[in-house]
């Protein structure tokens, strides 16, 4: 198998090239998107398929979502940009009371091919309004899918699989691995929601996370390789549909578990993981559990305040060493 | 106003009759389902469109089976002319399996996209940006199909109005906005929430036609509808009806209507638009009161078999509850 070193961005391009040229059905709307995007996710694709498959929109979330709803229910398959996740907000209600519940409540009458594509995460100083990671609003409502890649090939594949998904899935791209390059399996593929990855085996801990945590976490497994702490990081790459028997798996062998994520802590999703992990082996089994996450606070913008609120490199590594037991030195966060 | 009615020749004996019919068979629905619902026999509750039927009805009869419609909360009317069967809505009231929605969605949410209703909708000033993604699909799949949304002059001061409107103003898509204008949102007069009463004078600000009519003149609703409907199938562009009606009951059934006089209802209900277009007809001679008391019964003999049905047909099994959450069973496994 061949592969290019391409940045996430360029291969969330490559999967909606392949999409376009596979169903002339497919098409996208968005603010910028003709001029390829706030981070050159949709570079090029104008030339490619027109205006009348990329077309821009004004900023006028709601208009965004619920057009792609009622293209996606009259026959097309919608991939809506919606620029940085914030500005899902003001769609809130076309996403949760409209595209979610489209097949439900009309009793399975229709499918909603949509994919909802959002920027999240920090990338140094993006301010309060456009640094969330809000995928725990998203995982709550049923009827949603929700991705959140790591790295630039599960960002083609995944992708692949969402355009083609007759659900709606929300696409988390984190702001700071949008540009970072790594190796990128040629040709058309795709890689099945709720399918975690082991982004690296290790026997001392789990560390369970997804999106660009999940480079801090490999970070961190290096950093405590000195100590001789074997790390094991699951990349869950999507969020629901959720990879459970590989968190069991994981969490039976290692017994000790962290959740880590950039978004808060406080009915985070981590929560989620771990309350599953205690309701179903917590009686029985003696598995230690620990989670990591944004402190409760809007995300500043002063470079030292936002070290303080979201968690990095330096918060996993104490958060290992303590549910180790192993006093370890402070690291300076990456 | 007036010069949009059409003469009641220019439709023809038996279409005349056919749209007396469907306007009969509106009221009987709302008028039975009322004292069903009163009695404590139909769950949730119930937004009669008693009084509103002409628009429903002309503007449903302008279209073809395979154009659209975004409906409302008192959307009955709207799925009964666009020709769902009568043993599907009124099993979907009764939260039957065999519902529309298989008794998912209830009297706010009877879809039925084999006919195009693309589903009456719960949120005020949902329907729009659904409309336009619809208009969008239409223009983009090269088909000849137009969108009709429905909505209330309690949606006209909703953000989505303007999201909607300006961007199927800009592309000129295929869709017609009809302001069903019964002059309350909820409880509250239309001329307490609304800065300018002229409904039609905004549809300049969106680069479209917009015209006022008297809603409870079907001969003007059909009228209107012939000029935007070829306006909107040979892509001129979109049109904004506002069609002046009136509800006979509250805002919903058993609502105590404190915040209008009964002395008004009285005075609106002459302006019934069954009685005068049945004058119209009597005055042609078209209409006698023996063929009016035939079709009267009839209508009635066909209500009644239709809640024979819902009443005869079972409940969905419990475990239909979660069922077509998605396209594929994700349970979380929790």
């Amino acid at each position: 198998m061949t592969s290019k070193r391409m940045t996430f961005g360029q291969a969330t391009l490559d999967a909606m090239e392949f999409a376009m040229l596979e169903d002339q059905n497919v098409i996208a709307i968005g603010e910028d998107i003709s001029w390829g995007g706030n981070f050159g996710q949709f570079r090029g694709l104008v030339e490619k398929f027109g205006s009348t498959r990329i077309i821009d929109m004004p900023i006028s979330e709601a208009l965004i979502v619920s057009a792609a709803l009622g293209a996606a229910v009259t026959g097309l398959k919608v991939v809506a940009s919606m620029s940085f996740v914030e500005f899902t907000l003001g769609a809130m209600d076309e996403i949760v009371n409209q595209a979610s519940k489209f097949r439900y409540m009309f009793g399975g009458q229709v499918s909603v091919p949509i994919v909802i594509r959002a920027s999240d995460g920090i990338r140094g100083s993006s301010g309060p309004q456009h640094s969330s990671s809000l995928e725990n609003l998203f995982c709550h409502i049923p009827g949603l899918k929700v991705v959140a890649p790591s790295n630039a090939n599960d960002a083609k594949g995944l992708l692949r699989t969402a355009i083609r998904d007759p659900d709606p899935v929300i696409y988390l791209e984190h702001k700071r691995i949008t540009g970072v390059r790594s190796d990128v399996e040629d040709g058309d593929f795709s890689i099945p929601l709720g399918v975690a990855r082991i982004a690296r085996q290790g026997s001392s801990v789990s560390v369970i996370t997804y999106s660009d945590m999940v480079n801090n976490a490999l970070a961190a497994a290096q950093e405590l390789e000195k100590y001789d702490i074997d790390v094991e990081v699951i990349d869950l790459r999507s969020l629901v549909p959720l990879d459970y028997a590989c968190i069991e798996e994981s969490a039976l062998r290692t017994r000790n578990v962290v959740v880590a994520h950039e978004s808060w802590k406080f009915c985070g999703f981590g929560s989620e993981i771990v309350a599953h992990l205690a309701e179903k082996f917590g009686g029985n089994l003696n598995i230690r559990l620990a989670r990591v996450g944004a402190k409760s606070a809007p995300i500043p913008f002063s470079p030292i305040l936002e070290s303080q609120v979201v968690p990095g490199v330096a918060e996993l590594v104490q958060s290992i060493g303590k549910i180790l037991g192993i006093e370890l030195p402070t690291i300076r966060g990456v | 106003m007036t010069q949009l009615a059409i003469p009641l020749e220019d439709i023809g004996r038996e279409y005349a009759l056919a749209h007396l019919r469907m306007m009969v068979k509106i009221r009987a629905f709302e008028t039975r389902v009322g004292v069903l619902f009163l009695d404590g026999q139909l769950p949730g509750f119930i937004h009669s469109c008693a009084g509103q039927e002409a628009i429903a009805v002309g503007v449903c009869s302008s279209l073809l089976l395979t154009d659209f419609v975004t409906s409302t909360h008192r959307g009955h009317g709207h799925s009964i002319a666009k020709g769902i069967s009568l043993n599907s809505i009124f099993a979907e009231l009764f939260g039957k399996v065999t519902g529309a929605c298989r008794g998912r969605g209830g009297s706010m949410h009877v879809a039925d996209f084999s006919i195009g209703m693309l589903g009456a909708n719960g949120i005020v000033g949902g329907g729009y940006g659904i409309a336009v993604g619809a208009a969008l699909s239409c223009k983009y799949r090269k088909t000849s199909d137009v969108v009709v949304c429905f909505f209330g002059d309690g949606a006209l001061n909703k953000g989505t109005f303007h999201e909607s409107l300006n961007f199927a103003g800009l592309h000129k898509l295929p869709v017609i906005f009809v302001c069903e204008n019964n002059g309350y949102a909820q409880f509250t007069d239309m001329r307490r929430t609304t800065a300018n009463e002229n409904i039609a004078s905004r549809a300049e600000t969106y680069g479209m036609h917009g015209d006022t009519l008297d809603g409870n003149d079907l001969l003007e609703v059909i009228g209107a509808m012939r000029i935007a409907i070829v306006r909107a199938r040979s892509g001129l562009g979109p049109t904004l009806l506002d069609m002046k009606s009136y509800r006979f009951s509250g805002h919903y059934v058993g609502d105590a209507e404190v915040y209008r006089s009964k002395s008004e209802v009285d005075l609106m209900k002459q302006k019934d638009p069954i009685e005068r277009f049945k004058v119209k007809l009597f005055d042609s001679g078209w209409l006698d009161l023996a063929t009016f008391d035939a079709l009267q019964s009839q209508v009635d003999h066909e209500i009644g078999l239709a809640e024979e049905f819902a009443r005869d047909s079972e409940f969905p099994l419990p475990s239909d509850a979660l069922r077509d959450v998605f396209s594929e069973d994700i349970l979380h496994d929790i």
